[in-house]
């Protein structure tokens, strides 16, 4: 996991999850939710530091799929505006 | 965690290989995260010498098989079920850590393991690794989806990564039956307990995560690209206006085929009893017994077997539904509307299967963490229109609704009437969770996280032997319960004797119980044969069924094949016929679901609950209906 930030990364916007749209990708910074449920979310894939990036979504936009560590998970926004994300500029993917 | 690496015993130079045949195991546990094709492997290892049972006093399904070695030894394999982790939070989690370290006292404590891991996911997978090892049993760590790996251009150096973690790796595609000579080697084999390593602190994910990202940039994993087919299935299954319509299209086509296309099997059954019958009737002399036989059990039995086809090609649906991945996207789908009437989209996947049968349903609902969404989940599920409903509404429809085509060959007006009824239990059981979920059952919300796996074709071999099972379920069920009561049925039409024969089924002790609920049942539109044919269905639903035939049968001796639809239909007027619909759409006429859901929610509260409410919901119901419709 990649814990360092790179500086050439201009655009960091503090965001939550939960306002990322289709194709937006962000890092994770922080889980502000109980215990319990954090702890699922990380064995998940979710940890601070990880790339996210926001997938499809039911209609309506909520649930939406979220690719994090070579899967892909649904969330409602709810649970989504608890992770603390930091918005990075949506570069080519897969070299 | 690493007590094993201050043990002079377990140090890799402390190992003597044994003799050959003392070293196969008695019992291997097979452990594996959710998705990671560890069913898949256990089926390919065990083929048909496999049951599913329950862990005693947890509701956690226990999946045992027997194993052939190639030099023909057998050992017995336990499917522990998929976990992310082993420290005993969920119940899943606590049966998986008790029978890996020998505390529970039903199960035999493996003398090895089989670590399924998905290879195209590797570093998170690899995570449930130390807490594994960190047992210190002979573990083999299987990499699956060898095949998937390739092809997406990922790769890594099993032998690399076995030196890593101090014990064997194998390459393996359990769909393509690949690399399984070294799953069958270790089997054989000596087996060696992982060399001591140094583990993370389990209890830290970030360091667990740390050290499995190690593990595999040591093994030099290249990961694979995302899958390109599962992408661009995704722009399809959830585009906002096509989704949902395939979503519907799906529901309609499974329906379309469960109720006509598959009539002609169904003919084709029902044809070889009655042929059969007949040419019992024939070799027998006309005594008692050959009523008991013919009546009984042959007319009673037969009339719910008819029905197989059906059940499997429901059943079939859902197979290839849930193997594909396409379940997950349907789930997903789903959830808006579910949380809407308080319930979430893992609900969906259990309702859905109560479409086939409750009792799998309420199974299916401990994967739901919040407990009160869980006892909503049961409490509506058996408003679901279950497979042993269905053989009454069909013989109802089909004997008061002439099969019209109403959008070209796909939709028929009995498909259209079907489908009202499915539609009916769903609205009711909609209504019921949102009034539970706002009053006694209320809650706050919990996270809703649900991995959408990869697209994948379903396998012959896991469809067959789901199939399989759920046959053998069905015929179980025809061979006790449905026989207990049938034959329970031929005796109480054949008492009290009248001068020494047996009595007209209107003087018999049936008639006479049917008789004596006719009061109560009168304003549902119902008589006493209707009455006979209710009781009996309250052990299980499609017994009316087998009463209806044996009524009958006993009825009319001399038409052989008396038809069913024609009976009833002589029986009930429209008012009545729609009246019984209802009752059976409401009412929890199952002995099966009843014990499964006392089991599941650990009292007689809740089954008392859910047996009172819904059989007032199912007499007004039919009430109503008899009084609207004459």
């Amino acid at each position: 996991m990649q814990l360092s930030v790179n500086s050439r990364l201009p655009e960091t916007l503090p965001a939550t999850l939960g306002d990322l749209r289709r194709g937006d990708a962000a890092i994770l910074e922080r889980i502000d939710l109980p215990g319990e449920d954090a702890r699922r979310l990380m064995e998940l894939g979710f940890l601070p530091g990880t790339r996210i990036t926001a997938g499809m979504s039911a209609p309506g936009g909520d649930p939406r799929v979220f690719q994090v560590d070579g899967s892909e998970i649904a969330l409602r926004r709810e649970t989504a505006r608890g992770l603390k994300v930091r918005r990075v500029r949506t570069r080519p993917k897969h070299p | 965690m690493s007590e094993c690496g201050s043990c002079p015993g377990c140090g890799p130079t402390a190992v003597i290989p044994f003799p050959l045949d003392a070293t196969a195991p008695k019992a291997v546990a097979v452990i594996g995260p959710p998705n990671s094709g560890k069913t898949t492997l256990f089926n390919r290892l065990t083929g048909l010498r496999q049951k599913v049972a329950n862990f005693p006093g947890v509701t956690v399904e226990q999946h045992t098989g027997v194993a052939e070695l190639p030099d023909g030894r057998l050992l017995q394999l336990i499917d522990l079920p998929g976990v992310y982790s082993l420290s005993p939070r969920s119940e899943d989690e606590q049966v998986a850590y008790d029978v890996l370290t020998g505390q529970r006292e039903d199960t035999a404590k493996p003398e090895a393991i089989l670590l399924v891991l998905d290879s195209t996911n590797l570093a998170r997978h690899l995570m449930l690794a130390a807490p594994i090892l960190a047992l210190g049993l002979p573990t083999l760590i299987i990499l699956n989806m060898a095949d998937d790996l390739r092809s997406r251009g990922g790769k890594l150096d099993p032998e690399a990564l076995a030196a890593e973690l101090g014990a064997p790796v194998a390459l393996v595609s359990a769909r393509q039956g690949e690399g399984l000579d070294q799953v069958y080697d270790f089997l054989s084999g000596a087996m060696l307990k992982p060399a001591p390593r140094q583990l993370p602190v389990l209890q830290d994910v970030p360091k667990c995560r740390e050290w499995a990202g190690r593990m595999g940039s040591e093994a030099s994993y290249r990961a694979p690209i995302p899958p390109a087919w599962t992408r661009r299935l995704d722009r399809l299954f959830l585009h906002p206006v096509a989704g949902p319509l395939i979503f519907l299209a799906v529901v309609l086509l499974v329906f379309q085929a469960i109720f006509s296309y598959v009539q002609p099997l169904m003919d084709g059954v029902k044809w070889l009893f009655e042929v059969s019958g007949n040419w019992v009737a024939t070799a027998l002399p006309p005594t008692l017994a050959r009523s008991l036989l013919i009546d009984g059990v042959w007319k009673g039995v037969g009339s719910v077997i008819v029905f197989l086809p059906q059940v499997l090609l429901l059943f079939l649906f859902i197979g290839i539904l849930e193997d594909s991945g396409y379940l997950a996207r349907a789930a997903l789908i789903a959830d808006r509307t579910m949380a809407r009437v308080g319930l979430q989209g893992k609900s969906f996947i259990p309702l859905l299967s109560a479409y086939a049968c409750a009792v799998p349903a309420i199974l299916a609902t401990r994967t739901i963490e919040n407990k009160r969404d869980r006892i909503a989940t049961i409490l509506i599920a058996p408003f679901m229109t279950c497979s042993a409903r269905f053989p009454v509404y069909t013989l109802v429809i089909a004997a008061f609704l002439p099969n019209t085509p109403i959008l070209g060959h796909f939709v028929s007006s009995r498909t259209l009437a079907m489908i009202g009824l499915y539609a009916l239990g769903f609205l009711v059981a909609v209504i019921t969770a949102r009034v539970l979920k706002s009053s006694i059952l209320k809650s706050g919300r919990t996270p809703f996280l649900l991995e959408m796996p990869a697209y994948r074709w379903p396998t012959f071999q896991s469809l067959g032997l789901r199939l399989l099972d759920r046959s053998k379920v069905f015929l179980r069920r025809a061979g006790t319960v449905i026989l207990l009561v049938t034959v329970l049925l031929w005796c109480a039409a054949h008492v009290p004797f009248q001068n020494g024969h047996p009595p007209a089924i209107a003087n018999s002790l049936a008639g006479t119980l049917g008789r004596t609920i006719e009061p109560a049942i009168k304003p549902l539109g119902f008589n006493w044969k209707i009455g006979i044919g209710l009781i009996t269905s309250f052990a299980a639903r499609e017994t009316i069924i087998a009463t209806m035939g044996a009524i009958y049968g006993m009825d009319h001796p001399d038409e052989g094949s008396l038809d069913l639809q024609k009976a009833i239909h002589q029986d009930l007027t429209p008012g009545g016929a729609v009246a019984l619909l209802i009752f059976f759409a409401f009412a929890m006429q199952c002995i099966s679901t009843i014990a499964v859901v006392r089991r599941e929610t650990g009292g007689w509260k809740w089954p008392l609950f859910q047996f009172t409410y819904m059989s007032i919901l199912a007499y007004s119901g039919a009430f109503i209906a008899a009084h609207l419709i004459r």
